[in-house]
């Protein structure tokens, strides 16, 4: 049966060659490193990693890292979801734009926005300035850090959120309506529930996006230790330091924080991410 | 539709909430870049693009992205022809390793190249032996831009595939079309504008990846200086003109992948509603 089954889908040639080249690709750039990941991994000992990853150092760059990205992936989940009601349900002029300009984040280069934030931001910056009149400076802090993470992560919870959101059928809305539920009952009931993994995978991603982000936040975070030193740069300066050994014990707990974040994503997720990964 | 009807004050409060996030958050980064770029006028800002390690530093992004490009297009149609278009052992394997470059921080891409072909791999000696460099060298910048964006065609395709459905092309087949003409005139009438953007987004991501590219690039000025690199040594030596006029050419091509990808999405709806 199942023979037959698979007999029956291979009449589409092809099958050979693009298995071979998705095969050897994924082998030579995904695997192959991978590998080599865990055989260092695995050369390590149990004390040294363990004394590297618990060094106060390392440990306040978790917790900025942590922090950081998870308040950022809140404001971006709240905003997202604004933006997303926004261009999905009402019209107005320059809505294209706005639809357009979303995805900003992903077409500029993160170093771009890294050094154009933090300009802004400092003290004497053009945004800066006015929350500098409250005492709240944003460049060189882990509120600097939040708003570049912000800014990576916005897309994600949009891009999640907006088609969801077009397919809510509005008889579910009219029903409610005329049962009597006001709009904030419809909106939280009705509206609410369908969007929730949708929003939830959103804001995973971003957060996950967020833990691992160095680019636009390495210049806008002033990176003093103790203070705004994030994960990534503590990779990144161990690899400086040609300390492989210490480099690879701090990315192996980022790798299992990212994983972790992601599985708790892929229990909550829909039927909806299957169709995007292509297991039906 | 009810929320239509009778939400006046909330909607403009939503859409002025999302205006003013937007215009702060996205847009007015570009302004700066540009503005900024511009401040000392054109002369100065075509002194530092024109400067010899700037034109380097770009012909070397463009370089890479070029390779970049080849390769994962290449991988992204294989990849979604046989996982959309076959069932066989193995698939949600290969699935989970295509998105696993997208949920993996790129210091960790570069540091996993570095462990891989660095002093201290199993195949150094051999990569020595052969005269071959890879890290704090071309090879491995481009190594790991194709690592970063390796799902990123792939990822557009794949949806477009499934949605279509196999009848189509098991019907040609039947009929005895080759796969060649198969592929040509059944999937990629239906595919190119997913694979358009797909290629798009690849490139403005292979054009600005930093962290992986900026661990496995020895930083050589005029050697293994990527745009991205180059921006960041000219900000950290104070040139901040120069580094916001590097800035605005990438800030540039932004603005086009935008504006291409708002026009390839109008064709790709047209296209398939009528």
């Amino acid at each position: 049966m199942n023979r037959r089954k698979a007999k029956k889908k291979r009449v589409i040639p092809g099958f050979g060659l693009s298995l071979g080249i998705t095969v050897s690709m994924l082998g030579l750039i995904v695997l192959l490193p991978l590998c080599s990941l865990i055989l260092f991994s695995a050369q390590l000992s149990p004390g040294e990693f363990l004394s590297t990853v618990t060094r106060p150092r390392v440990l306040s760059a978790y917790l900025v890292s942590f922090q950081t990205a998870f308040a950022a992936a809140l404001v971006d989940a709240v905003m997202g979801l604004i933006l997303a009601w926004v261009l999905v349900r009402y019209e107005f002029p320059g809505k294209q734009i706005m639809n357009g300009i979303i995805e900003l984040p992903f077409a500029l280069p993160t170093a771009v926005a890294g050094i154009a934030l933090t300009h802004l931001t400092t003290t004497n910056g053009w945004v800066g300035s006015f929350f500098a009149k409250f005492g709240i400076p944003i460049a060189y802090t882990r509120i600097g850090i939040t708003v570049a993470l912000i800014f990576i992560g916005i897309p994600f919870v949009v891009r999640a959120v907006q088609p969801v959101l077009e397919k809510i059928d509005p008889q579910y809305e009219e029903a409610a309506d005329i049962l009597g539920a006001d709009r904030w009952q419809t909106l939280t009931q009705v509206i609410l529930p369908e969007i929730l993994p949708a929003l939830i995978s959103g804001f995973t991603l971003s957060f996950a996006r967020g833990l691992g982000e160095y680019g636009s936040v390495v210049f806008i975070a002033g990176n003093t230790p103790f203070e705004t030193e994030i994960a990534p740069l503590m990779i990144m300066s161990e690899l400086q330091e040609f300390d492989y050994a210490s480099a690879t014990s701090i990315a192996l707990v980022m790798l299992a924080a990212a994983f972790l974040i992601l599985f708790v994503n892929a229990v909550l997720q829909s039927r909806s991410s299957k169709i995007i990964s292509g297991i039906v | 539709m009810t929320a239509k009807k009778n939400s006046g004050p909330v909607k403009w409060i939503l859409i002025g909430i999302s205006a003013v996030f937007l215009i702060t958050m996205l847009i007015l980064p570009l302004i700066y870049v540009m503005a900024t770029a511009f401040k000392d006028g054109a002369a100065s800002f075509w002194k530092a693009v024109s400067d010899e390690y700037a034109v380097k530093a770009v012909l070397l992004t463009l370089k890479v992205t070029g390779i970049t490009l080849v390769f994962n297009t290449v991988f992204g149609l294989a990849a979604a022809w046989c996982i959309t278009r076959f069932q066989f052992k193995g698939k949600k394997v290969i699935s989970t390793l295509i998105d696993l470059p997208l949920t993996v921080s790129p210091i960790i891409a570069g540091l996993i190249y570095v462990l891989t072909y660095g002093r201290q791999s199993i195949l150094a000696p051999y990569l020595k032996a052969a005269g071959i460099k890879i890290i704090f060298a071309v090879p491995g910048i481009v190594m790991a831009t194709i690592f970063v964006t390796l799902p990123f065609v792939s990822r557009e395709i794949i949806p477009v595939l499934t949605a279509q459905g196999t009848d189509e092309e098991e019907a040609a087949a039947l009929m005895g079309a080759g796969g060649w003409r198969i592929f040509r005139e059944i999937t990629f009438p239906h595919i190119k504008w997913a694979l358009l953007y797909g290629v798009v987004l690849c490139s403005a991501r292979a054009m600005g990846e930093f962290g992986a590219v900026s661990v496995l690039s020895g930083h050589l000025r005029g050697k293994t200086n990527t745009m991205p690199l180059y921006i960041e040594l000219l900000y950290q030596g104070y040139d901040f003109t120069g580094a916001f006029a590097v800035s605005a050419l990438l800030v540039l091509m932004a603005v086009i992948i935008l504006v291409l990808r708002s026009v390839l999405e109008q064709r790709g709806k047209g296209e398939n509603d009528g």
